[in-house]
């Protein structure tokens, strides 16, 4: 055996100082690897950050040009003229995250516990809907929720469409151009990106945690309530924050399926920007978006208390 | 901690099958109150199914589980009385070790744990670390906390699931002692699943041999040791050597065997083969440790009415305290021998011809029809 063993690797270098070429280099070497991150990161997001910032606070008008006046009256404006808007993101935002929750939840559970060999297929099933663009499957809603349609005429028979309707969520027996249809979408559209995070944490747990909650008196509720669900939290935080940040500056499904009463901050942003040519309040309206994100995220973290995630 | 609360654990015809495999076969179980029991066996002999049977983590196929005079069998884990030490501890990670230890009183409605709690933690020797979370602890520590969490809800009967495992060997001895302290301090029945046959020994009162799903052998340690009852005991619970030999006469309370024309004598109640006649087929065995090693040249030594075989040393390896021979003999190619280093061991070299002698009553008999292998090398791990 040691005659065989090579000699200890690491002992040299313990005491003595690493020679100093490949030492140096290899002192070099994490810089190197994040060479790539942080040239794209520069490129594609400070760069065009700055001019965000600097478009922001500019003046003028789309005929003669905007200059940089430090004209901050474009974010009160922006406040106050789409408030309304920013209220309309956070809310639907909200509900299709809430939704997905309540969906995938039980679907990752399923598939990290009781799957079994479909386990896999199951998985490939959850981002199947991926291979079909964004823009084609919202417009594949907008038939399924189509007046006249079979899932209107079903809801209407059981009489939920007034259910929704009293809520606030649909109007005149329709779903579509409805708050329920956007909330729908942003629903379906995103969510893989709840379920795919829950299942990779609810999949870590060990089995025998739950045998040795049992064991220990907990009824199968009790088990869920105190060992699954406490364990599962980093899943339940990256999923909700994969959902909730996107769904919140998404414009596609509120155009789509929603009304102009649906229009979500996104929407106001988009038509700012390609329509009215208004960049610095477009730029304005950005940057607020971005600021109530990060608020409310940071909130959430705070309190979901997980320093497992951050 | 009142050993009053303590109940028996009783196995009726119990057996569990996966599919086509059978883990345990039909079998029956009594496990005396407050006494501590070893299920001893190598790997896939069913003796964690038949662990996780009593704790209700798996519905046997046939058969009944009586804790004391209750019928057990269809109460989900969460409502018998027992607890468990897992082999990978199983502690919950998000809670502290305290809450750990909280969670079987919590589940039962107690809201003072406290001191509960806090007596458990001393007993184990945990105290200071009460509010650590398990990854902080080492793998002694862990093992600890998971035996606390599961006496501290004073349980009737407590399972353990190979709980020492996962540790190395120094810390394995010490946490042995400490286990076997535990048990008598608390008074529960302890029911201990491990492969370790040393363990077995060192910590239980009853040792169940199992193999194949079933038990092979029940009894005390130095009973299952010095009169195993199949080759399979003789090989697994320590070393033996398995003589074959058939009987060609009983005299009084003895039998005479004969292997080869080597005459061995052993009492006739160590004899476990079912038939005495002349002619069977037998295994002689006898336990390495028993046998003197002598030169050839000093042979008029031998004591009269010992066994006695002659072979040649093919090996022989110092380790301290003894120096283990293998001899070979014409009737048996490798007899193991443990000689204490007491006196001079000239002469014993490899190549030298010796002659092996011990007391007859150290002999025991097997029944000749079985595999004088069974239970050794890798079949035993």
């Amino acid at each position: 055996m040691t005659a065989l063993a090579p000699p200890p690797p690491a002992a040299p270098e313990a005491d003595a100082p690493p020679p100093p070429p490949p030492g140096g280099r290899r002192k070099l070497t994490p810089y190197w690897l994040l060479l790539p991150a942080i040239l794209w990161l520069l490129v594609f997001f400070a760069v065009p950050m700055f001019f965000q910032a600097s478009t922001s606070v500019q003046s003028g008008s789309s005929g003669e040009g905007y200059e940089l006046t430090w004209h901050w009256a474009n974010y009160t404006d922006a406040m106050s003229e789409y408030a309304e808007h920013f209220g309309r993101s956070i809310m639907y935002a909200a509900a299709a995250t809430l939704l997905c929750l309540v969906i995938g939840y039980p679907l990752a559970y399923m598939i990290a516990f009781r799957a079994g060999r479909w386990r896999n297929v199951l998985l490939v099933m959850v981002i199947a809907p991926f291979f079909t663009s964004f823009l084609i499957r919202t417009l594949a809603w907008k038939h399924i929720l189509s007046d006249g349609g079979p899932l209107v005429g079903a809801l209407d028979a059981l009489h939920l469409l007034d259910v929704t309707a009293t809520l606030g969520m649909t109007e005149d027996d329709r779903l579509l151009a409805t708050p329920l249809a956007v909330i729908c979408g942003l629903t379906y559209n995103f969510l893989p990106f709840m379920i795919l995070p829950l299942y990779s944490s609810l999949e870590r747990i060990n089995p025998a945690l739950h045998e040795a909650a049992q064991d220990l008196y907990a009824k199968p509720a009790t088990v869920f309530r105190k060992v699954t669900f406490p364990l599962s939290l980093p899943g339940v935080v990256a999923g909700t924050l994969l959902t909730f940040i996107p769904a919140s500056g998404d414009y596609i499904n509120a155009k789509l399926l929603g009304s102009p009463g649906e229009q979500m901050i996104g929407n106001a942003i988009q038509r700012q920007f390609l329509n009215v040519r208004d960049y610095p309040t477009a730029a304005a309206m950005s940057f607020l978006l971005m600021a109530a994100i990060l608020i409310i995220v940071t909130v959430y973290i705070r309190r979901a208390g997980t320093e497992e995630l951050v | 901690m009142s050993a009053e609360q303590a109940a028996g654990v009783t196995l009726t015809g119990i057996s569990k099958t996966f599919g086509d495999f059978t883990a345990v076969q039909p079998m029956d179980l009594s496990i005396p109150q407050g006494s501590f029991f070893a299920l001893l066996g190598a790997s896939g002999c069913g003796k964690t199914t038949t662990l996780r049977m009593i704790a209700g983590l798996e519905q046997p196929t046939a058969g009944r589980v009586m804790l004391g005079d209750r019928d057990v069998t269809s109460l989900p884990p969460h409502r018998r009385p027992v607890n468990t030490v897992f082999q990978s501890y199983a502690l919950f990670p998000h809670l502290s070790v305290q809450d750990n230890v909280a969670f079987g009183l919590r589940r039962r409605g107690k809201k003072q744990v406290h001191k509960e709690v806090e007596d458990v933690l001393e007993l184990v020797e945990l105290g200071p670390l009460a509010r650590r979370k398990p990854a902080q602890l080492s793998g002694g520590q862990q093992q600890r906390v998971a035996l606390a969490r599961a006496i501290v809800n004073r349980p009737e009967v407590l399972l353990l699931d190979e709980p020492l495992g996962a540790l190395d060997l120094k810390l394995r001895r010490q946490m042995q002692l400490e286990l076997k302290r535990i048990q008598t301090e608390v008074g529960i029945t302890f029911v201990h699943v491990t492969h370790d046959q040393e363990e077995a020994m060192t910590m239980a009162d009853t040792i169940a041999v199992m193999n194949h799903g079933r038990v092979e052998q029940l009894g005390a340690p130095a009973e299952l040791y010095e009169s195993p009852g199949s080759a399979f005991v003789a090989n697994f619970l320590g070393q033996s050597n398995l003589i074959a030999a058939e009987i060609s006469a009983a005299e009084g309370d003895e039998l005479v065997l004969r292997a080869g024309d080597t005459k061995l004598t052993l009492p006739r109640d160590r004899m476990r083969a079912t038939s005495a006649a002349s002619g069977t087929k037998v295994l002689a065995g006898i336990r390495p440790e028993k046998i003197a090693i002598r030169s050839r040249s000093d042979e008029a030594a031998v004591p009269e009415g010992h066994n006695r075989l002659t072979g040649t040393i093919k090996d022989a390896s110092f380790t301290g305290v003894s120096t283990q021979y293998v001899v070979a003999s014409p009737w048996c190619p490798e007899l193991a021998v443990f000689a204490q280093n007491v006196e001079s061991a000239a002469g014993l070299t490899p190549g030298a011809e010796v002659v092996l002698h011990w007391n007859p009553a150290h002999t025991f008999g097997l029944d000749g029809d079985q595999d004088a292998d069974a239970g050794t090398g890798e079949d035993a791990l």
